[in-house]
């Protein structure tokens, strides 16, 4: 609002304290990995390293940490490349080309971005295990990457859409095929849609869950969404250690979030998906 | 037009061929990757979803699954548990919602009353439970509701408990809700954000307080975007249960915050009732499906689909 109200350091003060919660959250999971014991968010113990020998052996019959965190990062950035390329080339085609049933594309990527893909879970756990793609990174990499493609060719299309045509047109006169258009001068001029939808999809697919829980058996194919799970499910959880873990599997979003806050909240507020 | 293709000119032809690769064949090539993954992991699960429920596949009749009708659907009405499951649902997507879109409000206005820099900041901070794997934030909740003298909540009520096994369904919704928050939050900010100027100026002029402004200037405009989020949450959240798998996995005790679409998901891929019954899940999860088709199709209609799909401007062929 261009006009503050006279008082709005009270204003920032009182939703200061509403966020408190979150605060508390973050600052426990910092604490918590590296001291020994924490009573609410006082450390009483000292610091130690003793919650962090999960990086240097196998814990409790779990595969070693470069297992997951191999497998996390290898699933994020090949979801994030394929979502990136092909979400790119479907929204170039829908915003550039005029073809025969180009409307009712659009309204299949439109209904497909609302709707609620997590209730074909049941369908595609069969389903992969008819294809022989359950139990592999194939098989929850393609799952993935095609659950977030209406929302990333949706993103997309807003960014060709605001793109200005002068530049293809030109190269097309000058006898350019489209596709080396799209390759040459349409696809870098989208970068910051292309950095939008990558960090959206590199984020999403670290952190999640539910996907490699019901699509992956073997603790060779662990992710550390799964490895971070194993701890919290044990009938004595450490919680030092599952603290030490959490913080490890979160420190690539918290660097990112430190650096790039205003980044963040424009890829967000941009109208990806809640 | 009597002209017929074959009687055209060879060279004419030629040229006909091309405009048709031209017009089909550039945007099948851009559109071809995308089309088979959306075919292979959306059209075809809502079939299989739907023929599924209709089947008595089971860990036994995996491979050769037998027709069966609507056996399923009866077996779903006659379950006994049925009322407490949509009970919970009901609950869980009616708080959660009042939730979300009241402190994404509330967020969203505080926000945009103070200068930039905090505004930033302080949603900044608001993004980092949605932007956190959800495990983590999980680990963190269950860190924070402990027993004394661990728990920061038994240590600030003074009363030490296991908050999630005590108050599960507060605990439920408030972990969904700061997730969720966020997302009101970002839309209700860049609506606010895109009011005109000079309405705030005319308002101060004739003397309208910060609270006049908000209930006579700024609320009567996030009309339509209440509604969207408000509509947009219900799906999400009526299909949405990896929170509460993780924070209390439908538990404590019998059913205690098991909702529909957990429901389902146990039903047909966990063994926690000693037999996975895929088909029952099926159908559970086909319910689903379908308010997710009618209700997306529903929106597209209220959200102005026409502007949405206009042909591009510029196009050569």
């Amino acid at each position: 609002m261009p006009l503050l109200p006279p008082r709005w350091r009270l204003v920032a003060l009182g939703v200061a304290v509403l966020s408190l919660p979150i605060a508390a959250g973050l600052i426990w999971l910092l604490l918590s990995g590296v001291f020994d014991k924490i009573h609410g968010l006082l450390p009483v113990g000292r610091p130690t390293l003793e919650n962090w020998r999960f990086l240097s052996q196998g814990v409790g019959g779990r595969p070693p940490i470069y297992v997951p965190l191999l497998n996390t990062a290898l699933f994020a950035v090949l979801v994030a490349a394929l979502e990136v390329i092909i979400a790119s080339m479907a929204a170039y085609a829908i915003s550039r080309m005029s073809f025969p049933g180009r409307a009712v594309y659009l309204g299949l990527v439109l209904v497909l971005h609302a709707f609620p893909a997590v209730s074909l879970i049941i369908a595609i756990f069969y389903m992969l295990r008819l294809l022989g793609l359950f139990d592999t990174l194939i098989g929850v990499i393609l799952v993935k990457a095609s659950l977030e493609l209406p929302l990333g060719i949706w993103l997309m299309k807003g960014f060709f859409d605001y793109l200005s045509w002068d530049m293809e047109m030109a190269a097309l006169v000058d006898g350019m095929s489209r596709w080396t258009v799209f390759w040459k001068v349409a696809f870098p001029l989208v970068r910051p849609g292309l950095l939008a939808l990558g960090t959206f999809a590199l984020l999403s697919a670290w952190g999640e869950f539910i996907l490699p829980f019901t699509l992956i058996v073997s603790s060779q194919r662990a992710m550390m969404a799964t490895y971070l799970q194993s701890f919290l499910t044990e009938a004595f959880a450490d919680y030092g250690m599952a603290a030490a873990v959490g913080l490890f599997y979160a420190l690539p979003v918290l660097l990112l979030f430190v650096l790039g806050q205003r980044y963040l909240l424009n890829i967000y507020g941009g109208g990806v998906k809640g | 037009m009597a002209r017929s293709v074959a009687a055209a000119a060879p060279e004419q032809r030629a040229a006909g061929v091309g405009r048709l690769v031209g017009r089909y064949g550039w945007p099948a090539v851009f559109l071809l990757p995308a089309t088979v993954l959306i075919f292979l992991f959306f059209l075809v699960p809502v079939v299989t979803t739907l023929y599924l429920s209709l089947t008595n596949i089971s860990v036994i009749t995996f491979r050769h699954p037998q027709w069966i009708g609507l056996a399923n659907y009866r077996a779903l009405l006659g379950d006994p548990f049925l009322p407490k499951i949509l009970g919970n649902t009901a609950r869980y997507v009616v708080f959660t919602l009042a939730f979300n879109v009241g402190m994404g409000l509330l967020l969203a206005l505080l926000s945009t009353s103070v200068r930039q820099r905090y505004g930033d900041q302080i949603r900044a901070l608001w993004l980092l439970p949605r932007i956190m794997p959800p495990v983590v934030y999980v680990l963190i909740w269950q860190g924070l509701t402990r027993e004394a003298p661990f728990g920061l909540v038994s240590d600030l009520t003074g009363l030490s408990r296991n908050w999630i096994g005590a108050q599960p369904w507060t605990v439920l919704i408030l972990a969904n809700g700061l997730v969720g928050a966020s997302f009101g939050m970002l839309i209700f900010t860049s609506a606010i954000r895109s009011i005109p100027n000079d309405l705030f100026y005319a308002a101060a002029v004739d003397g309208a307080t910060a609270n006049q402004t908000v209930r006579r200037v700024v609320l009567p405009m996030l009309k339509w975007p209440i509604m969207f989020v408000t509509a947009y949450q219900t799906l999400s959240l009526l299909t949405s249960f990896e929170y509460i798998l993780l924070l209390t996995d439908g538990g404590p005790g019998f059913y205690t915050t098991t909702v529909w679409s957990l429901h389902a998901y146990k039903l047909a891929l966990s063994n926690y009732s000693g037999n996975v019954q895929f088909g029952l899940g099926a159908a559970m999860a086909a319910f689903l499906v379908l308010i997710g088709i009618v209700v997306s199709i529903f929106y597209l209609r209220i959200f102005n689909y026409r502007a949405l799909v206009a042909e591009p401007k510029v196009e050569v062929n």
